[in-house]
């Protein structure tokens, strides 16, 4: 069945035109994740399938229900803030039950789905804290709680790691993984970070100045971007763009080849000079140029390889990638 | 820490003119006071001398608690003052938060009205203001000034407010409404609270002046059950002769209460910063 249904969606302000003509199927039990550069948009989205914002015009349905005019709090949404927003005034155990008092459940069930989240988030020797007396981990923890004893039909999370140091980051992200498979509860999770999306999702919806650029899987999207866009923001080291000709091809073509596509070959049809390699252990990149082209190759294994040194480089030509001018995939 | 408060030298400088200023600003009020314990000779041979078994006397309270209602003064003064400063707080706070939340056509005009306000003085439209309380019939009722004083105080705590409005958290109002709470939940439990500071701000801004006001207590309520604790005082002004041993008590005692809300004002002042340590 369908988590949510947006149909033609669009969402202004003013005369700024934020979201346009957005169209989402999200599948029940589904993790999908929103993902785009900052500004384009991601956060109204959100917003306005929490019902923070209303839609310019378009159709919101979640489960079987047009929901375009009821309010937040009864559309079975529960949503995590990039800033956590917990409330100053109230401990953890009160933060959480907030939104289930609200809602007239019996002190019980209360009790019992505050047990339950806390036990989930190792939260239960903080129940009595205040969140100015929480780490910023344990205060995103408090956050995602609060989402997960009201039972959503869907988690709504809007940037939530990126207030989080690299390593809680990393921690957090797992974490969030295994919430997701323990309660089997759809979510969207928006995000600029190319990583959490490939991570994370089991679609990605990849967005540009408020337009959806391609859905799909993780490894769909990777190997089967449908533009220049898609290509160049999915992938890290990301993918190289260079025109035709540098190669000696033909055509006013962009050709794109994933760094980890490109291999040392002395008859390559890349001439590069190295500005800087980076040396991992495993891996190594090289980041070179060929004219004013930018070229990353990440080459497995250890290479002697210096700055400054001129080097030929070659891709199978099936693992290249053509767009034309616009940006659209040619085939 | 910043380097420049650990220094010993810096922190000693800083203190210094503390404490300096401190002392220039309560030299008058200091004056007023010894001033007030002594005979009404002492005070014109030596003003600054501290009040002695020769000069203390308590002439000066007893003719203030002799003539008239003193206390009817001092509690009319009260009542003016608390309940302005509530009205200034609440209805400011709100026009505030509508201004700063919610989007609608002529938003800003209606900011920029209401802060007009700050720069046109009340006291233009004493006339007018008069008619309307005549035709109202609460001429020489305290409800005449305190509706003056909430209109009075309204610009400029609007203006402040919303400033400070705007910088609570969107997510936070939202995690709110997406809990179920309604704008008024949302309004006194998770923004008012947030906004403390400012708000104390504005009630010490707005205390001093209408606590001290002559003009309005004049015009609009000068019966002897409304006078407020000013207007009170003017009785040992005279043109010719002025009782200062009585004024200078009636001034000493009408520190005290102002004192006592400025006490409570800055106390949320300071709870108010220190409650905010949450992002
Ligand atoms: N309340 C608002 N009023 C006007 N413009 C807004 C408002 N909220 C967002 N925008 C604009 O919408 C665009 C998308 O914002 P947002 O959804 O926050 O982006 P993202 O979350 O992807 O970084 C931005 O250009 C922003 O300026
Ligand atoms: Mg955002």
């Amino acid at each position: 069945m369908t988590a949510l249904t947006l149909t033609n969606v669009n969402k202004s302000f003013g005369k700024i035109h934020v979201l346009k003509d957005i169209n989402i199927q999200i599948e029940e039990g589904e993790f999908a994740v929103f993902v785009g550069p900052s500004g384009c948009g991601k956060s109204t989205l959100l917003r306005v399938i929490a019902g923070l914002e209303d839609a310019s015009s378009g159709e919101i349905q979640i489960g079987e229900d047009v929901v375009n005019l009821t309010p937040p709090s009864k559309r079975g949404i529960a949503m995590v803030f990039q800033s956590y927003a917990l409330y100053p005034h109230l401990n953890v155990r009160k933060n959480m039950s907030l939104a289930l008092k609200q809602e007239k459940q019996p002190k019980d069930v209360i009790e019992q789905r505050v047990a339950e989240a806390s036990r989930m988030l190792d939260l239960e020797d903080y129940l009595d804290r205040y969140p100015s007396e929480l780490s910023g981990g344990q205060r995103q923890r408090v956050a995602i709680g609060r989402a997960i004893v009201r039972h959503p039909k869907i988690f709504l999370f809007d940037e939530p790691l990126s207030n989080l140091d690299a390593a809680l980051r990393m921690n957090t992200r797992i974490e969030i993984a295994g919430l997701h498979s323990q309660l089997a509860a759809s979510m969207i999770y928006v995000t600029h970070d190319q990583t959490e999306a490939m991570t994370l999702a089991d679609k990605i919806v990849v967005l540009r100045d408020g337009r959806v650029e391609q859905v799909g899987s993780p490894m769909e999207l990777y190997n089967n971007p449908a533009n220049q866009f898609v290509a160049g923001f999915l992938g890290s080291p990301a993918m190289n763009f260079f025109p035709a000709g540098v190669v000696g091809e033909g055509g006013n073509l962009t050709i794109g080849v994933r760094p980890e596509d490109l291999r040392l070959a002395d008859d390559g049809a890349l001439s590069v000079t190295v500005n800087h390699v980076e040396k991992l252990g495993g891996d190594t990149n090289v980041i070179a140029h060929a004219g004013d082209q930018r070229i990353t190759a990440r080459l497995f294994g250890q290479h002697d390889i210096a700055a400054g040194q001129q080097l030929q480089f070659g891709y199978d030509s099936a693992r290249a990638y053509r767009f034309d001018d616009a940006g659209h995939r040619v085939r | 820490m910043n380097k420049a408060r650990t220094n010993p030298l810096n922190t000693a400088a800083m203190h210094g003119a503390l404490i300096l200023y401190t002392l220039i600003a309560l030299f008058p009020v200091f004056v007023i006071l010894i001033n007030s314990f002594k005979t009404r000779k002492a005070i014109f041979r030596e003003p600054l001398a501290m009040p002695d078994a020769d000069s203390f006397s308590l002439i000066g309270y007893q003719t203030v608690m002799k003539q008239g209602d003193f206390f009817l003064y001092f509690q009319n003064s009260m009542i003016v003052t608390v309940a302005s400063l509530f009205f200034v707080l609440l209805f400011g706070a709100m026009a505030a938060f509508a201004l700063s939340e919610y989007r609608f056509k002529g938003n800003m005009l209606m900011g920029l009205y209401l802060a007009l306000g700050i720069m046109i003085p009340i006291r233009i439209g004493t006339v007018a203001i008069l008619e309307m309380m005549v035709a109202t019939g609460l001429v020489n009722s305290l409800w005449a000034l305190i509706l003056v004083y909430t209109a009075q105080g309204l610009p400029l705590a609007v203006f402040i407010l919303s400033e400070f409005m705007r910088q609570v958290s969107d997510d936070l109002k939202n995690a709110g409404r997406i809990d179920g709470l309604s704008e008024y939940t949302i309004f006194f439990k998770l923004v008012l609270p947030l906004v403390r500071p400012a708000m104390a701000t504005v009630a010490v801004f707005n205390m001093i002046p209408i606590w001290n006001d002559l003009w309005f207590p004049l015009i609009l309520a000068p019966s002897e059950e409304v006078k407020t604790l000013t207007l009170g005082s003017q009785v040992f002004i005279g043109q010719f002769v002025t009782d200062w041993n009585a004024v200078l008590s009636a001034l000493s005692m009408a520190i005290l209460p102002v004192l006592a809300l400025y006490v409570i004002f800055s106390r949320q002042l300071i709870r108010g910063i220190t409650s905010g340590a949450v992002k």
